[in-house]
């Protein structure tokens, strides 16, 4: 019987094995060598020079920044996109004798995430075009004209202009997540607060947020890896230039791509590869850490 | 074997008798409260509302300016077009080349998709079904390449692609597809394959069935659901990847339809032709919304199952 299994079991597994290994993992193992050599691609000669692209990535100011823009992203869009995906899912729950429209809002506020995100930067680039953009426009409508300006040509709002395009489009998604957790809470603890005279907000508090709080977590994963790798929509929405706003905007991804394939400094884009797994690394042990608290069965 | 034999996929539906706990919880208490409960509910309304706006308006404001001319684009974004502009449709699919774009999609997608499913199911059938050393060590593996930063692969994938010959090919970009969709296709139908009966592939092993056979006749058809729902996840996954084709598919013949949409709006060389820009933009967009909207419950589930499980 024996010989028999194997007889499947390793044609079935190969192609799976020999399609990752080529394409996956070989190419980040040879991204961590190819980040310790100064190649240039051109010829096939990679000088090793050991730690020195990450030194020098780490003493150049314009890398710096870009990745401290990740750290401000990496702060806000948790916050923010868990804040309104959570405010939403708990209206939806336990917000009243249920809510009309909600499997309507549920479709629409989902909908963007299936949407490239190709399409969603370039509408938004029109949405805050400065002359005939629909954000300005409305700004006008409403009389608060002093507030409109060139979103993502000024270099004080560009990042955030973007930002916010990012939540606009996640917030449904989460929503979704938080409010599956929600419902598998039994209901009879609820039933038991409310005998107890507990207000809704302490349900919510004391009840709802503590047995969800593992699907919270992932959450702040699954948003801090998307804040590390955040490239499409700036790209899209600043063409990922060298303009002084598109500066403003740029992120460790964008100056990577920019290293790679516009200076053919691999050895360096590659360096920037690596930070960013590294970084993503610590970022989940770290957020495991923090956030751990006692799990409930239920 | 008819396909109502086939286990519900394993995916946290949420229970519709379960749904508002408020509402249950509220039943409990007494009368005078329920009005307060309405106006609460009604209350609830305005942020919602307002949320669907901001969603919907952007996109049927997308659809509009595809159909208006240019000088109405730029002097009177918020009106209606006088005369529907179709050409604009024309323009997008000819000149900016938006068919090309995705007629190399579909093709790419065909294949990629395909793959996808074929590869993924095998290996999640023996990693899920059979004991063998290093079973979980091959699981593993593959679960890695979920926090793996696409970044990372990128420049030696580049090189390697074109060292093999595939670089701007329609199969090597399919490959490569078809290899990074395996880690979250592959814990999703392991998951899914463990919850099939295992009765029924025993038995048809007992009847002489080969192995192969009990697969491809038995265990596939079973596994129809979850095959289905990573189908869908793939295909948006594949129709709306940007960055492997940016990297891998340079020949202009050769763009991809995200990309090709990208790499219009980038070199503002198409900015003189708004009009068929925002079509452009509409005709990539209606494949995913008529695929939202036929499978969107089982996309929901197929894309937050990672997250709740995770």
């Amino acid at each position: 019987m024996n010989h028999h299994k194997y007889r499947l079991v390793i044609p079935f597994l190969l192609p799976a094995l020999i399609l990752y290994g080529v394409f996956v993992l070989f190419p980040y193992g040879r991204a961590i060598y190819i980040s310790l050599t100064s190649w240039r691609g051109v010829s096939a000669n990679m000088p090793f020079v050991g730690m020195d692209n990450y030194t020098r990535l780490l003493n150049e100011t314009r890398f710096m920044e870009a990745l401290s823009r990740n750290g401000q992203l990496l702060i806000v869009l948790p916050i923010v996109t868990i804040g309104i995906a959570l405010t939403f899912a708990a209206l939806f729950t336990q917000g009243g004798a249920g809510i009309r429209g909600s499997g309507f809002y549920r479709v629409v506020f989902f909908f963007p995430q299936v949407i490239s995100a190709v399409i969603v930067g370039m509408l938004f680039t029109y949405v805050y075009n400065p002359t005939y953009g629909l954000l300005n426009a409305f700004l006008d409508l409403i009389g608060l004209d002093s507030l409109t300006r060139a979103w993502l040509g000024n270099a004080s709002t560009v990042l955030w202009a973007i930002a916010a395009v990012a939540i606009w489009s996640s917030v449904g998604f989460y929503m979704v997540i938080f409010m599956a957790s929600m419902q598998s809470i039994p209901t009879s603890f609820y039933e038991a607060a409310v005998l107890d005279g507990a207000t809704r907000w302490r349900q919510f508090r004391d009840i709802t947020l503590p047995l969800m709080w593992e699907t919270i977590r992932t959450a702040l994963i699954y948003i801090a890896i998307a804040a590390l790798d955040f490239f499409t929509l700036v790209q899209v929405m600043t063409g990922g230039g060298s303009s002084a706003s598109a500066r403003k905007a740029e992120v460790a991804a964008i100056y990577m791509y920019n290293e790679a394939f516009g200076q053919s400094r691999w050895g360096s884009a590659s360096a920037v590869g690596v930070i960013l797994l590294i970084l993503t690394l610590l970022l989940s042990v770290i957020v495991m850490r923090a956030t751990r608290r006692e799990t409930y069965e239920f | 074997m008819s396909t109502s034999m086939a286990p519900a996929p394993p995916i946290d539906e949420p229970n519709p008798e379960n749904t508002p706990q408020g509402a249950t919880a509220a039943n409990l208490d007494v009368a005078g409260a329920s009005r307060s409960e309405r106006v609460m509910g009604l209350l609830a309304q305005i942020p919602l509302l307002i949320w669907a706006i901001m969603v919907i308006f952007p996109f049927l404001w997308m659809i509009m300016t595809s159909l208006k001319t240019n000088q109405e684009i730029l002097f009177s974004p918020w009106s209606f077009p006088d005369v529907l502009q179709w050409e604009n449709f024309s323009n997008a699919w000819n000149e900016a080349r938006i068919g090309r774009y995705v007629l190399n999609s579909v093709i790419v997608i065909s294949m990629s998709l395909t793959g996808t499913l074929l590869v993924s199911a095998m290996a999640a059938y023996v990693i899920s079904r059979f004991q063998f050393p290093g079973n979980r060590f091959i699981f593993y593996l593959f679960m890695a390449g979920l926090m793996f930063p696409v970044f990372l692969g990128l420049v030696p994938l580049y090189f390697l692609m074109d060292d093999l010959g595939i670089k701007d090919t329609y199969h090597g970009l399919a490959l490569v597809y078809i290899a990074y969709s395996l880690p979250f296709t592959i814990f999703f139908l392991v998951g899914f394959f463990k919850t099939l009966p295992g009765e029924v592939a025993e038995a048809s092993t007992v009847d002489g069935a080969g192995p192969y056979r009990t697969f491809f006749q038995i265990m596939l058809p079973m596994a129809k659901p979850g095959l289905i729902a990573m189908g869908i996840f793939n295909f948006l996954g594949h129709w709306n990847q940007y960055l492997l084709p940016l990297v891998l598919m340079q020949n202009d013949d050769m763009r991809m339809l995200s990309q090709g949409l990208g790499m219009l709006a980038i070199q503002q060389g198409y900015q003189n032709d708004y009009g068929a820009l925002f079509a452009a933009m509409t005709i990539t967009m209606v494949p995913t919304l008529i695929v939202y909207v036929i499978f969107q419950r089982r996309l929901e589930s197929g894309l937050t199952a990672g997250a709740l499980k995770g």
